[in-house]
Formats: structure tokens, sequence, C-alpha cells
């Protein structure tokens, strides 16, 4: 099973924090890491081709700092990585980045000369939050595609999806090629050992550029080929000059905290 | 680019399943038809489903001024290509100057793979919506980078507008039951070969239905619960109020309970009279799912919790011992 994974290299948001006077983000000095989403794309990509034998190649579109979440991929199973890169697909949306991907992964495909049985991707990046780009690269490439996995299952040259719904999960089939998109797996991802990260750090990572791929369409690339504009960003405001009781025994607090709220008709 | 004139009125999807309505749909017609009050155009309801004729009529009454329904088997339960299929027919038909979305797992399926079949813009999980003075356009408002920052987004120059819109941000209005509106059948067909997925099994692990979405009071606990057998202090607290029990997602990946109490960015979006926070820190990836609250009352042991910054009542204190207490005392007053 030949398989390729997008991943996107993202900022620790667990690690950004608001300046409280400028309201705006602080992102000097927070980590860049694989999107945690793609971190389970990838761990289930590989167990897949482990078993099944087959490539599983890792793409990225950015900058050239990404390089290095394709290299921290490669040095958990993935065997080649490529990076797709140009000063043209800047701003693009999910609309123009989806097409841009799906044009790459078509020219990867001529490259290793062989044609992906599955196309994985986390459900949705962490810094956009969009869950876009997995369901419209599957429209670009007409694939069938299974969003919110929650596990992979390769049964007779088809594949059974795991996938989260309200009250618990629907087994869901598809024949392949097809495109997935992972939430979390049973399990977690592999961490990578001192040999296999020497190893990727070595390896070349290819670069992709529209002039790799000569049917790719520049109007539909970067904030020419995107439909959706940003118009403005802002911080949300959180705070509250609410009552706190701190320091008096529990009976006492949980007996005033109630008469105030049926003092103020709360309940 | 298409010519932006031809695009009139404001459609909302009703997602059903299995012939029933999921409560999102309703929701957003309540804010777009003040949007369409305010555009002057039509309101229009967009019901896919099987046997759904009685989910299009209670549309209406929810404030559509029509509806327009695919009807068919195949659409029994949710499928990407027959939805879609339907869906982006109807959109070449009618074009729509704009299409909201209700946010569940379903409609961020469907959307992107609409937008993208027929070319246009969508702006994802939205929890704000307004009409942007100077270009008429619809702005769009959503949480991103872990709801620590919100984005304005606006599709200008691409029709249908399309949004999908997070479930529980807005109300539903009142259902009147004397409003009526044309309900125009549209038969759409998708063929079973075209249909690439197939539903073997649903596997439900919840057993009694938990609909955190219309809770009037949730009790929630945290990371700070410490156990699974420790919820069932919070449950006691919930039996007295007659409230539901929800989570933070340290709780679910813990395995204290099921992903459906979970409430935050990954979870469920909550707009409750009353939200109880027990031993919840408060991070903005929990806090962007509760900021509908009314009322916040928050317990934990960390006097800095940034959960008390939007809390309206906080007890610093061990919850082993307040949220008994709380019991105690919600028991005396209402005798």
């Amino acid at each position: 099973m030949n398989i390729c994974v997008c991943i996107k290299q993202v900022p620790d948001t667990n690690e950004i924090k608001v300046d409280p006077v400028t309201h705006t983000l602080v992102r000097a000095g927070v980590p860049s890491i694989v999107n945690p989403f793609d971190t389970y794309a990838q761990e289930v990509g590989v167990r897949l081709k482990e078993k099944l034998g087959g490539k599983l190649i890792v793409v990225s579109m950015g900058p050239s700092q990404a390089k290095e979440a394709i290299k921290s991929c490669l040095a958990v199973g993935a065997d080649g990585g490529y990076l797709i890169s140009s000063n043209k697909f800047g701003g693009s949306d999910t609309l123009a980045t989806s097409y841009i991907l799906s044009e790459a992964i078509k020219t990867i495909e001529e490259k290793e000369e062989l044609k992906f049985d599955l196309i994985l991707c986390g459900k949705q990046a962490v810094d956009g939050d969009t869950a876009q780009v997995g369901p419209e690269i599957a429209e670009h490439l007409n694939l069938p595609q299974i969003t919110y996995a929650l596990d992979i299952i390769e049964k007779d040259g088809e594949i059974q999806v795991k996938r989260e719904c309200e009250s618990g999960y629907d087994m869901i089939s598809t024949t392949l090629p097809a495109v997935v998109t992972v939430v979390k797996l049973p399990y977690e991802p592999r961490y990578p050992t001192i040999k296999s990260k020497m190893a990727a750090k070595k390896k070349e990572i290819p670069v992709l550029t529209e002039e790799d791929m000569p049917a790719l369409k520049l109007e539909y690339c970067g904030l020419k080929g995107s439909p959706t504009k940003v118009k403005k960003t802002y911080t949300p405001v959180r705070e509250k000059n609410g009552i706190k009781l701190a320091g008096i025994p529990a009976e006492e607090a949980a007996k005033q905290v109630v008469q105030l709220m049926y003092e103020a008709k709360i309940l | 680019m298409n010519n932006l004139t031809d695009y009139k009125n404001i459609w909302v999807f009703i997602e059903t399943e299995c012939g029933k309505a999921k409560n999102v749909g309703y929701e957003l017609l309540h804010v777009a038809k003040e949007l369409a009050t305010e555009k002057g155009c039509k309101l229009i309801a967009v019901v896919i489903g099987n046997k759904i004729r009685s989910v299009a009529q209670d549309a209406i009454c929810y404030g559509a001024d029509s509806a327009i329904m695919v009807d068919g088997e195949e659409y029994e339960y949710y499928t990407t290509d027959a939805f879609v299929n339907a869906m982006a027919t109807l959109i070449e038909k009618y074009k729509p100057e704009t299409l909201m979305i209700g946010a569940t797992n379903n409609g961020r399926d469907m959307g992107p793979r609409v937008s993208c079949r027929v070319k246009t813009g969508l702006t994802a999980d939205c929890t704000e919506i307004a009409i942007d003075a100077e270009t008429g356009n619809i702005a769009w408002t959503r949480p991103t980078f872990g709801g620590n920052l919100m984005a304005t987004i606006m599709c200008p120059d691409h029709r249908p507008q399309m949004g999908t819109v997070r479930p529980g941000v807005f109300k539903k209005g009142a259902y009147d039951e004397s409003r009526t509106g044309e309900i125009i059948e549209e038969k759409i067909h998708t063929p079973k070969e075209e249909i690439r997925t197939r539903l073997v099994e649903r596997v439900n692990e919840v057993a009694e239905s938990i609909n955190l979405e219309e809770a009037e009071i949730i009790v929630s606990g945290g990371r700070g619960v410490g156990s699974a057998e420790n919820f069932a202090m919070l449950q006691e607290l919930a039996d007295v109020l007659g409230a539901t029990l929800g989570c933070s997602r340290a709780v679910v990946d813990a395995g204290w309970l099921p992903h459906a109490h979970q409430v935050g960015q990954s979870g469920k979006t909550v707009a409750p009279k009353v939200y109880f926070a027990i031993g919840i820190s408060g991070a903005i990836q929990h806090t962007a799912g509760i900021s509908g609250s009314d009322t916040i009352i928050a317990v934990n042991k960390d006097e800095d919790a940034p959960i008390f910054d939007i809390a309206d009542y906080s007890i610093v204190g061990n919850l082993n011992e307040v949220v008994p207490a709380l019991t105690e005392a919600f028991k005396a007053q209402k005798g």
C-alpha cells in the first residue's frame, strides 16, 4: 500500500501567550512542531505500510524551515518527503492550498513512479483549525473521503475506518484510493531513536515549486487564488469581575455562593 | 469568478439523520433570519434526508420563508458523495448568495467538499456572523490558534459565501406553528455506484443521550477531580440541580468519561444558564466552549487558575470538600 501523508508545521499553540498590553499573539520563542493530528496520520500510515508493504511519502507545504517537520517524520518511519514551497504559494487559503497539494501529489506520483492508495491528513491543523484541506484535496483528486478517523483497518483491498460521531462511532468502508483525515488513534505515535534521528537529519528534502508542476495554474494559487480574505484579527477578551471566596471553610463558602445565586435569581 | 448579482438569498442547511433534524440547523435559522431581514432577502432552509417533509415544515415554523427539500432513501444516513452531489446541484440551479452549515462532523465533512466543487470560499467553525456595513458581504468570525485569536473573514468575489457555524453558539428561535411557506421538492437522485463509502455499523457508546448543547445547568469536571470514581460526587451535585454532567478534554483522555461529555474546542460548545467548572484550570481550549454560559461557578484549589478570570462565583479550595458542601447547600435551599 503506497501512502501519502500531508503534514503541516505549526507553532505549539499550547505555548502561545497573548501579550496583555498589545493584545497580540506572542510567537517569539514558541517552538515549531508537527501538527499533532498529523502525527497520528503518520503513525497509522506507518503501521499500515509495515503490515502491507509499499512506500510512505510525506508532503508539506510551507517555508523552507518546514523541512525540519518532514525530517522528524522520516525519523519515525516515512520513506521520503517533499517540501512544496514558493513565494507564489504564500497567502493561500484552504482552497488554494488544497489545489497546490493535489497537484503536488500527482507530480510526486510521477517522480516516484507509483500511485498512492491512501492519502492521510490530520483532521485539522491546530493553528488554522479549519479541517478543510483534507476534504478539499479529496475533491480536487475526485477521491472518496472519510473524516474524523479514530482508526483505520485494511481488509481485502479496502479500508474500514472507525469514524467519530456524536454518540459513539461509525464503521465506514471505502474502496481505494481514498483520503482519510485522522483525529486520534487507540495508540500513541512512536518516538524516534537517536539513530533514526541522525539518519533523517542527513537526508536531502527535495523542494517542488511551480516549475516542477507544469500543469499548475498560478491563478488558483496564493492570495490571488484564495476566495476568502482575512479582514481582521483580534484577541478575545476574557475578564470578568466575579466574586471570589478564598481561605474560607468549604461549607461556609458553599453556603455563601448558593445564597448569592438565589439572591441574584440565577436559580 | 462568477457574476455576483446572479446570487440571491440566504440558505441554511438543515442536517438530518434517519429523518430527524439536528438542532444546529434551527439555531442557524434564528441568526440567519436577522441577517435576511437586514439584507432584505429571503431565508431558505435546505433539507436533505429521507422522509423529511415534516422537518421542512418545522424549518418554516422556526423562521424560514420557504424550504427546498431533497428526499430519498440514499439520504437516510450521511454520506459525503450523496450529500455533496445534492447540495452542489442545488447551488448551481438556485445560486444562493450565502450558505450556512452547522459545524458538526458531517457539516465539516460536506462543507469543504461542496465549496471546492463550486469553487468558492468557506469559513470554518464560525462563532459570530454579521453583515459588513461597507460591502454588504457576510463577515464570518471564528476562533483560531486554539481559541487564542479571533479572525474575521470575508469572501468578497465568489458566491455563494459559505460558512460552517458551531453548534450551541446561537439559540433556537421560537417555534411558530402558524407560519406557512412553500416547500419545493427537488428530485436529485444519487445512484448507488456513485456513493463510494458504506456505513458498516454504528456503535453507540453513550447509554442515555447526553444533550449538553441544550442543558440549562451543566456540572463539569476537569483533571482536578482526580479519578473516574470521584465523578460520582459531581453526579450527586448534578442530580440535585437536574444538571447534565460535562468534562474537559483531560478527563476524556484519561478515560474517566466518554467523549460525549466533553466541552470545549474539541468537544461541545455549550450555552447553559449555569455552568459549574470543578477542578478545571481553564485552558483557552476549554473556555472557548463555555463563553456562552450566563453564569459560571468555578471551584479550584489553585488560586491563580485562569478559570477564575471568567467565573462569576469562585471558590478557592479542595473540591473534595467544596462539592459535597455545595450539594448540601443546594439541597437545604431547595428544602
